[in-house]
Parts: structure tokens; sequence; C-alpha cells
């Protein structure tokens, strides 16, 4: 089955894109693009850096620790721009994370 | 030459055209392919013409594959298999994966009813990545009722569950209207039974079957302002859990709706024949010769050249009121189709705005419509349609 629903993403998540939502480079258009059912979002630079550091693997934090160190800026401004980008994509249902199995 | 817009202030905006510029007109990012508009059900509000295309008219699988090559070489990313019913092509595993292959996203836009496990698993395989099916009602009396085709609500249950079995993400499509609006409420929590991502609560669009079914069809102020409200509160309810499209007919509105963004500006659909239309009702519109993939034309000269396209394309094609009127840009004087089959001439007004001169009268028509007795159907076939039997409506 697909990844949780209705998620809410804070520094331990570990944020990755569902199955439907496809993010592509649009050679046409010469932008980024997620694909998803019924959608073409436009990410912007930022949003397209986080997305492809959201492997299921990293969590946000370890995201945010990445780009801060990349672009030296405060970690926590940063941190705090990612989790309401990542929020806003997963309430519009385009955002998943990884759980541990409990079972 | 990009013509898309991204507003800085929002970091994951919804791609769209530039909004200000009537001219304007990039390569659509969604195609919607209608393969064959052969169908088990025979619903009466189908968006298929009234003049339906004979399976020996369609495309073959090798057309359709070259359509979708070139369809991704000019820049469409997305492309939704529809119909008819686009599982009654024995080909269409074959031509998802030859979509997915060239790296369009693929829509499946279906009744389900003809769908196994198998087949819905091998479209999986194929590269299949979203799976919309239509529900008529929430219970098999009125669903099966209004799709005129028995054990067909079941039958949609069953795949919807074998959908997200598959993990293909699912969109429940409502095709609503007055004789299932009061359904809405368990139709929401239907989609959330079935663990459908996405809701699509479609008032009927009365063009071509619908039109001549409006008596039976047309909600009544009350309904639809019901349903609104229902739709706002689920909205809300729902957020993060389950997104909800919300399309309304336009009859009681003020202003008409900006149909498909405005001819010919960020939408085209191919039909089974292969004719290249501004919208699937466009071959309703009389006087027009669309142009065929199977012409020596490709697919982008139809769109940027043929005459049907450029026809009422920006603002240079309209008359008074819209010529002058403020919002010539904003909705582009409505629908074409819906200027046509209700006022016999597709350059004048979209008698939905409540500039034209002819908005009280299909309003009130409209209105006496909603609260009269009729609730017979015509049922859509490849004969002209067939009146349901008094006993049954």
């Amino acid at each position: 089955m697909a990844g949780p629903r209705n998620i809410s993403v804070s520094e331990a998540s570990r944020p990755v894109l569902p199955r439907h939502a496809k993010l592509k480079y649009d050679e046409t258009r010469q932008v980024w693009v997620i694909l998803a059912p019924e959608r073409v979002l436009a990410p912007d630079e930022i949003a397209v850096e986080v997305l492809q550091l959201c492997d299921g693997q990293r969590n946000v934090g370890e995201i945010a620790d990445q780009l801060a160190a990349k672009y030296s800026a405060p970690r926590e401004a940063i941190l705090a721009d990612v989790i309401a980008m990542l929020q806003d994509l997963a309430d519009k249902g385009f955002l998943t994370e990884i759980r541990e199995k409990t079972s | 030459m990009s013509d898309v817009t991204i507003p800085p202030s929002d970091s994951l905006a919804v791609l769209e055209k530039q909004r200000s510029t009537a001219e304007t007109f990039g390569i659509p990012l969604a195609v919607l392919l209608e393969i064959t508009h052969r169908c088990p059900l025979q619903c009466p509000y189908c968006s298929n013409p009234v003049e339906l295309d004979r399976s020996a008219k369609e495309l073959t699988s090798d057309e359709w594959k070259k359509v979708l090559s070139e369809l991704a070489e000019i820049g469409v990313l997305q492309v939704h298999f529809s119909g008819g019913e686009p599982t009654a092509r024995k080909d269409l595993v074959e031509l998802v994966k030859h979509a997915s292959d060239a790296g369009l996203y693929t829509n499946l836009i279906t009744s389900a009813v003809l769908l196994t496990r198998e087949k819905l698993s091998d479209l999986a395989d194929a590269g299949l990545c979203h799976v919309q099916i239509s529900f008529q009602g929430i219970e098999e009396g009125l669903a099966d009722r209004v799709g005129g085709y028995k054990g067909g609500h079941r039958k949609k249950l069953e795949v919807a569950k074998w959908t997200r079995e598959l993990d293909l993400p699912l969109t429940v499509n409502a095709v609503m209207h007055r004789q299932n609006l009061h359904q809405l409420p368990e139709m929401i929590q239907m989609a959330l039974d079935l663990d459908a991502d996405r809701l699509e609560v479609a008032n009927v669009q009365y063009y071509g079957w619908a039109l001549k079914n409006r008596a039976a069809l047309m909600p009544t102020v009350a309904q639809l302002d019901e349903c609104t409200r229902l739709v706002e509160e689920a909205r809300e309810r729902l957020k993060g859990r389950l997104t909800i499209d919300y399309v309304v007919p336009d009859y009681y509105a003020l202003r008409p709706k900006k149909c498909m963004g405005g001819w010919g500006r960020q939408f085209f659909n191919i039909s089974p024949a292969g004719k290249v239309l501004p919208c699937h009702a466009a071959e309703s519109v009389t006087g027009l010769d669309f142009e065929s993939v199977r012409s020596n034309h490709s697919i982008a000269w139809i769109w940027q050249n043929s005459e049907a396209f450029n026809r009422y394309r920006g603002t240079g094609w309209m008359k008074e009121p819209c010529k002058s009127c403020e919002f010539r840009e904003i909705d582009f004087g409505g629908c074409r189709c819906q200027a046509f089959a209700l006022t016999g001439d597709a350059a004048n007004t979209d008698p939905a705005c409540a500039l034209s001169p002819l908005h009280e009268t299909i309003f009130k028509q409209a209105e006496a419509e909603a609260e009269g007795e009729t609730s017979r159907f015509l049922y859509r076939n490849f004969a002209g349609g067939t009146l349901e039997s008094e006993n049954d409506a």
C-alpha cells in the first residue's frame, strides 16, 4: 500500500514523493514540474532542491543540515522553510513519508 | 518560447498559461485522448457527441502510438485515456506502455465495468499513474439505472478496491445532477471508504446527450447551493486526506465559465477517429472543419495553424456584448459550444453570462425544468438514444 496520508511534517519525518507525484524536468518549457493527478505543479528552485533530497532515507533535519551547509545559511530559518513547503505539498496530497515497521 | 507563469510568492504554484494575454497559446500540459466511443454504459449525460464514431473509424494501435510519441515530443506532459470506455480497446495496455516509455504521465478515465484484476495489474505494470472511476450514485438501484447497466455499481466498487490494492492512486468521479445530488454526503463518505486520493464532484455540463436530457437532470438552485456548502465543508474537514475538485453547472451563474481556458489556448483532445478538437463537444458546432492526425499535418501544426482552432482563439472574433466587455480576456465569452447549442451561433455570448440577451430566458427555462416532473432518461447509444421505459423512471 501507499505511504500514510495526512502527515504532519517534522524534523524527524523522512518524506518521499508518492508514486502518483512525479518530479520531472520539462525540456520544452525549461522548468521543473511535479506531475500529479489532473495537476501540474511548478516547484521553485529551492523546492526542487529539497524534493531531490526527499529519498525516504534522509529526514527533514538532515535535509536542512545539508542545505544550511551548502548555502552557509542559518539552519533554523532553512528548517522552518523546508517544513512549511513540505507541509504544503503534504496538504495537497502529494507527499508521503517512510515509517519504521512496528510489527 | 515559454509562456508559463510561476508566481514568485508561491513555491508550489499550479502551472498555468499566462492569463492576461488573449493571443497566447503554448502547447497544452495535458491532452484528452478519447480512444473509442464504444461503452457498455449508457449514461444520459455522456460528454461524447450525439453522433458517435463507429469502431471502424477508430485510429489503429500504430496510429495512436505515433500520436503519443508526437505529443511527448512537442511538450505535452500528461495524457488522459478516456472514451467512451477506454478499456473497450484491446490495445490499452500497449498504449499505456508506449505513453509511459515516451515519458508521459498517464491517467485512465474509466467506467471500470470491463476491467479484471489482471488487466488492471497489467496496466499498473505498463506504468499507469492514476485511475479515475466514474460513479453514478451510492447504491446500485439508482446508480445502475443512471448508467443503464445492471451490476455496474457493484463492479465499480470492486475495481476501486483493486486499484488501491495495486497501490494506484484513485479518483472517484461523482457525476451529479438533480436525481442524485441528495446522495452527495454519502458519496463523499464512499470516496473515503474506498481510500480515494481525490474526489471530483462534477455537476453535469449541458451539451450533447446531457442537453437532450436537461429536463431530467437539471438541479434546482437550492440543490446546488446545498451541494456547494457540502463541498466547502468537506474540503476543510478532509484537507490533506482527500482532494476535492468541484465543477458547477453554469446555468445559475452570472458570469460564464472560462471554458477550456479559452478556445485553443490550453487544451485539445483527440477523437476516436483522430480529429484534433478544441474541446470534447466541439464537433457539435457545425461549419467547422477539424483536421485529423491522419492528415499530412503534424499535431503541433494543427494546434497552431488550423482554421478551426484559430476561428475563436483570442478576442478578434467577438461580437457585442463581448467585444467591448471588460471581462473579455477573463472568460473569453464563455463556452462556444454552449453559445452554439443555445443560440445557433458560436460567436454569440454564451447565454450563461448575465450580459447575454438570452440569459434571463434560459435561466427561467432551466429553473422550470428543475422544478418539473420529467425524470425519464434518453440513454446514450449508437442508435441516437433510447428513451427509458416509463416504469423504470
